[in-house]
């Protein structure tokens, strides 16, 4: 239903039926190289974050290709990667039993206690 | 939880400016526009090194030649960051190449023009990248996080592209009768397809607008076109160059420029495939890809060799 909506055609959002490039097949490549995360340090003294992804054969590959991908203008210092398949993310569905827990617990931030003006540095 | 109620909270998060991230609840439709979209974006940066690539072995010096080079390598990037952004959706990027090899994806339709003079390597810089520039700066605030990332990224390295491409054409501006015209005709050839690359009018649909709805856009498309058309107009001035449209107009009671009327008919040829280059493009992206399918493949197998041999030396 919704998808009827859906007919104002953007800038980058060309209408699929109204291509005819001619017939092309091709077989699929019978493996894909695995995807991989990419974390960059931006220099020493902060953490990695993470910046993207990229596919590649093998870790080796993972790091030249972030350097070629991420890296071109000296954002980093250091790169992780990972597979992306080892990577446990939280369910967001979840989020609500997973973070409620900390919302009572108000007295954790240092606003909670009143002190006196005259106590400084504190 | 009934989809209804999952469609309000998802709009609620739209309308407080909250991004939707990958694994989020989100309607199919708002799904497949995303994939749609984000892919056809991914597609075009990769189609569009074509047109530039032309120029590589015939750049006027090794400082152009090196600066082309990395302007491409960037376009290659930008396309890895979308096929990614994309990726997040559920499509593998595999699936995305092949629907671009087989005709079923699309790309920006303007990619079907072809470069016939080094001066089409500042216009392109100048007029193609000042428009994506236009769509993809509005695209860094999309409600979908990983498009709006790749975004972000994409538009520090497009402002490069743009400097360029207009300092190609400054420098041809300056030069000797002859590159003038370069000058001046490369801009009479990419002015009107530019102008059409922000897609059709917006009166074409009277459909109500989800992408609007949901964030994914935020400018229609005559409004892009326009902040376009008042930039470029103000910036050719100092080319000393001509816009190749005699209703080009300062309007002062809309504080616009008024421009004339665009060729819809060659805009819905060129994307149906009838462009000058439409089977050029799709043929030299098909043979690099199946002329890749060795490198692809080899690679695997010496991950693979490498990997057996480790677990053996590990059980060892």
């Amino acid at each position: 239903m919704k998808n009827n909506f859906l007919q104002k055609f953007y800038y980058g959002d060309i209408p699929e039926e109204k291509g005819a490039s001619g017939q092309y097949t091709t077989s699929h490549d019978t493996t894909q190289w695995p995807l991989w995360e990419v974390f960059i340090r931006s220099k020493n003294g902060l953490d990695h974050k993470h910046a993207g992804s990229l596919h590649a054969a093998d870790a080796q590959m993972a790091i030249e290709n972030a350097r070629d991908v991420y890296t071109r203008r000296m954002e980093g210092v250091s790169i992780w990667v990972v597979e992306s398949k080892y990577i446990t993310a939280s369910n967001p569905e979840e989020a609500g039993e997973l973070y409620e827990p900390a919302m009572d617990k108000i007295y954790r931030h240092p606003t909670f206690y009143e002190l006196p003006d005259e106590v400084n540095h504190m | 939880m009934p989809v209804q109620h999952l469609e309000q909270i998802f709009q609620q998060k739209i309308d407080n400016e909250t991004k939707i991230e990958a694994k989020d609840w989100m309607p199919d439709a708002y799904r497949k526009t995303n994939l749609r979209q984000i892919s056809q974006h991914a597609h075009s940066e990769v189609v569009g090194m074509l047109p530039e690539g032309n120029w590589i072995s015939r750049a006027p010096s090794l400082k152009r030649k090196a600066i082309l080079l990395a302007k491409i390598q960037d376009e290659a990037g930008h396309g890895l960051y979308l096929y990614s952004a994309a990726e997040t959706l559920g499509q593998s990027r595999d699936e995305m190449i092949n629907d671009l090899h087989s005709g079923k994806a699309k790309y920006s339709s303007i990619f079907n023009y072809p470069t016939l003079s080094w001066a089409d390597i500042g216009a392109i810089g100048w007029l193609v990248d000042g428009a994506a520039i236009m769509n993809q700066v509005m695209l860094t605030r999309t409600s979908y996080g990983p498009y709006a990332r790749a975004m972000v990224r994409i538009c520090k390295e497009e402002s490069f592209h743009q400097r360029q491409g207009f300092e190609i054409l400054l420098v041809l501006s300056r030069g000797s009768a002859e590159q003038k015209s370069m000058c001046q005709d490369a801009i009479n050839r990419w002015w009107w397809p530019s102008l059409m690359m922000f897609g059709p009018r917006d009166s074409e649909s009277t459909n109500s607008d989800m992408s609007m709805k949901w964030k994914i856009k935020r400018k229609s498309n005559d409004e892009l076109r326009q902040n376009f058309v008042d930039m470029i107009a103000e910036q050719i001035k100092v080319l000393g160059m001509k816009l190749p449209d005699d209703h080009l107009q300062w309007n002062e009671s809309r504080n616009h420029y008024d421009f004339g009327n665009i060729n819809w008919d060659e805009f819905w040829n060129v994307v149906k495939g009838n462009g000058p280059c439409n089977k050029q493009r799709l043929d030299a992206r098909r043979k690099a890809h199946e002329e890749g399918r060795w490198v692809r493949e080899a690679a695997i197998a010496y991950a693979e060799k490498k990997n057996s041999k480790l677990k053996r030396e590990e059980a060892a």
